[in-house]
């Protein structure tokens, strides 16, 4: 039963397995076990994160596809709530249909990239998704009376999904059953169905290829792989999947903008997630993603604590500022490459 | 088109390719048919590899014409060609390094029915390929290896499994490269013995680059030479061994053999 969940992809190794289960667990109880607005809305990022990592890592860590457009797709199925609801009113119908339209746009661009441009070589392939993600980009800065221009949009979602809504006169397990709550399993369940999707996609006849291509492109055409159809069809789930991620997102944060749905330093948080993990597994986005968002919420917060603990010690505190994580990130980040060249899970996986 | 043409399972019209000034392979005319094992013969650098990538589509021809069946396939892309029939084994081994023997073999049968677009299905699931992948492992006795990484095997065993690709994928015209270049004298014998059975089967067109002259007076149907590119005699093993061109042309070692 749990193998046909996972598509036969076991975690393979007992550590990996328990962190797993522990960000499953985390995640699925996040509103008991950490209550606060705060780390709902850590978990609640997470999950978006999870499925995004896992969307970019059928690319690059399946198909050997290095794309810089994966924010742009994501982005796009965030407007397309934003816009929809915006347009519509709030209300779930049009949740879904945003949802739907990001979605299909997201395939529609990543169809036209992937068919011009995956026939060239790999680094103008990377060029030409750099450039197009930067001019959709700034066409969406730039539609002010539509998108809201730099400031975004705010919107409104359905009540039933917003603190507003009561669902129990008594706490449960000392937490307030509101909308709040029904909206981060929203995003909970529909990131756990985009992973296992994902999953399932790349333990199939179809992954495979992806892999094989990846090895060795040359041989694949030689056996009569398609190689240009695959990538693309690569490219168009893995663009839809990103989109629906970034639909959960705006649902979420009832809020899209160029920088908190578009900005390429996004592309570089879920590049730098899937590399911690480990590329060219879903396992690895996953607990990449759980790393990261969390080392981004609470890095700053540790190093304050830390810094004025080390207040006597000259030089330390200023080392130590909170202003500082970024270095402290990027150190991390250095670290783990070098020691854990093919990410935590390769390296728990014993590779 | 004369009677010849049609009956001719591959046939290659004035087939050129230059690269720059040098023209590698020089209006190469010939026709193979089903049931026929042809060796190509020359010198190194005549161009044997390269005709071979002209017909396959690695390497687009500057002129001339590629004919699968009668259908001209000139401008097809590889993988339209391996779909046509036109199956591959490489000289220079080929293969999926960080995947596992059985699933270098396994990659070509669900290629082959056409299943590489199942994304929905677990791979593993598909048993019939795997039993398959096993059988054709069997025949090139590679069982024992099926679950070894490719990049771990020894020279003369990648070597075998890019033979037992080409048996994977079953195509209608077997091209061998070179087929037993770097295997023991025990690895050699089983992949001889596949290709006499290939010829056996009397349906399948075989192409064999071969430099032992041995293996070529006990398989071939007919020789053809290749010389600076361009075709230098054509006919069966006795009298192309024999004719004065192929004296001038090829006088290496190889002949010494014979
Ligand atoms: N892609 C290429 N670009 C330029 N020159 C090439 C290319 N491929 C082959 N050649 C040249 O074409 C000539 C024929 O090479 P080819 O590999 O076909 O010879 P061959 O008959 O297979 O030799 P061998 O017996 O050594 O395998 C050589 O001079 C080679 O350098
Ligand atoms: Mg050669």
């Amino acid at each position: 039963m749990l193998k046909r969940i996972l598509s036969g992809d076991m975690p393979q190794s007992r550590a990996l397995g328990l962190i797993l289960l522990a960000i499953l667990i985390g995640l699925a109880f996040a509103p008991f076990l950490f209550p606060g607005t705060r780390s709902l809305d850590t978990a609640a990022r997470i999950c978006v994160f999870v499925a995004l990592a896992a969307s970019y890592d059928l690319l690059l860590g399946y198909a050997g596809i290095v794309s810089f457009a994966h924010t742009m797709f994501f982005g796009l199925g965030a407007y397309g709530v934003a816009l929809a609801s915006d347009g519509m009113g709030r209300s779930f119908g049009a949740l879904a249909a945003g949802s739907l339209a990001g979605a299909l746009a997201a395939a529609a661009l990543a169809l036209l990239v992937g068919l011009f441009s995956l026939r060239v070589r790999a680094i103008f392939f990377a060029m030409i998704t750099l450039a197009v993600a930067s001019a959709v980009a700034v066409l969406f800065s730039q539609l002010s009376g539509i998108t809201g221009g730099e400031d975004g949009l705010n919107y409104r979602i359905p009540r039933a999904l917003t603190a507003a809504a009561r669902y129990a006169e008594e706490p449960f397990l000392g937490m307030r059953l509101t909308g709040k709550v029904l909206n981060y399993y929203l995003v909970f369940f529909g990131a756990l169905i985009l992973f296992l999707a994902l999953l399932r996609v790349v333990n199939s006849p179809f992954g495979r290829v992806l892999q094989a291509i990846r090895e060795n492109e040359f041989r694949a055409e030689a056996i009569g792989c398609r190689v240009v159809w695959h990538r693309t069809a690569a490219t168009v789930i893995s663009a839809v999947s990103a989109a629906l991620a970034g639909s959960l997102y705006a649902i979420w944060l009832r809020y899209v903008g160029p920088d908190t749905v578009l900005s390429f330093e996004i592309m570089v948080d879920i590049l730098l997630m899937v590399v911690i993990g480990g590329m060219g597994t879903m396992y690895g986005a996953a607990v990449g993603a759980a790393l990261f968002v969390l080392a981004q919420n609470y890095l700053q917060a540790l190093m304050g604590a830390a810094a004025e603990a080390a207040a006597g010690v000259p030089g330390l505190p200023l080392i130590l500022d909170p202003d500082r994580w970024l270095l402290w990130l990027g150190a991390l980040f250095i670290l783990s490459v070098y020691f854990f060249p093919t990410g935590v899970v390769g390296r728990l996986r014993g590779r | 088109m004369d009677e010849r043409m049609t009956d001719a399972v591959l046939a290659t019209e004035e087939l050129t390719v230059r690269f720059g000034g040098h023209v590698a392979v020089d209006r190469v005319t010939c026709r193979f048919r089903a049931g026929e094992l042809t060796a190509i013969v020359g010198p190194n650098g005549a161009g044997k590899t390269t005709y071979f990538n002209l017909i396959s589509g690695q390497i687009p021809a500057t002129g001339g014409r590629v004919l699968l069946g009668g259908r001209d396939v000139t401008r097809l892309s590889v993988a339209a060609r391996t779909r046509l029939g036109v199956g591959r084994a490489f000289q220079l081994t080929n293969l999926f390094p960080d995947l596992s023997v059985l699933e270098n073999v396994r990659l070509v049968i669900q290629s082959r029915r056409g299943r590489d677009f199942d994304m929905w299905s677990m791979a593993a699931a598909h048993a019939d390929l795997a039993e398959a992948a096993e059988a054709v492992l069997e025949r090139v006795r590679m069982t024992d290896l099926a679950g070894r990484k490719v990049a771990a095997l020894s020279h003369g065993d990648q070597r075998k499994l890019e033979v037992a690709m080409l048996i994977a994928l079953d195509p209608k015209v077997y091209m061998f490269d070179e087929p037993t270049a770097g295997m023991s004298v025990d690895e050699a014998p089983v992949v001889l013995e596949l290709i006499a059975a290939l010829k056996a089967q009397t349906d399948r067109t075989i192409l064999l680059v071969e430099h032992k002259m041995d293996v070529i007076a006990r398989l071939a149907d007919r020789i053809i030479v290749l010389h600076n590119g361009a075709l230098a005699a054509d006919g069966p093993p006795r009298e192309v061994i024999a004719s004065d061109v192929v004296q001038e042309a090829y006088m290496g070692k190889a002949l010494e053999d014979v």
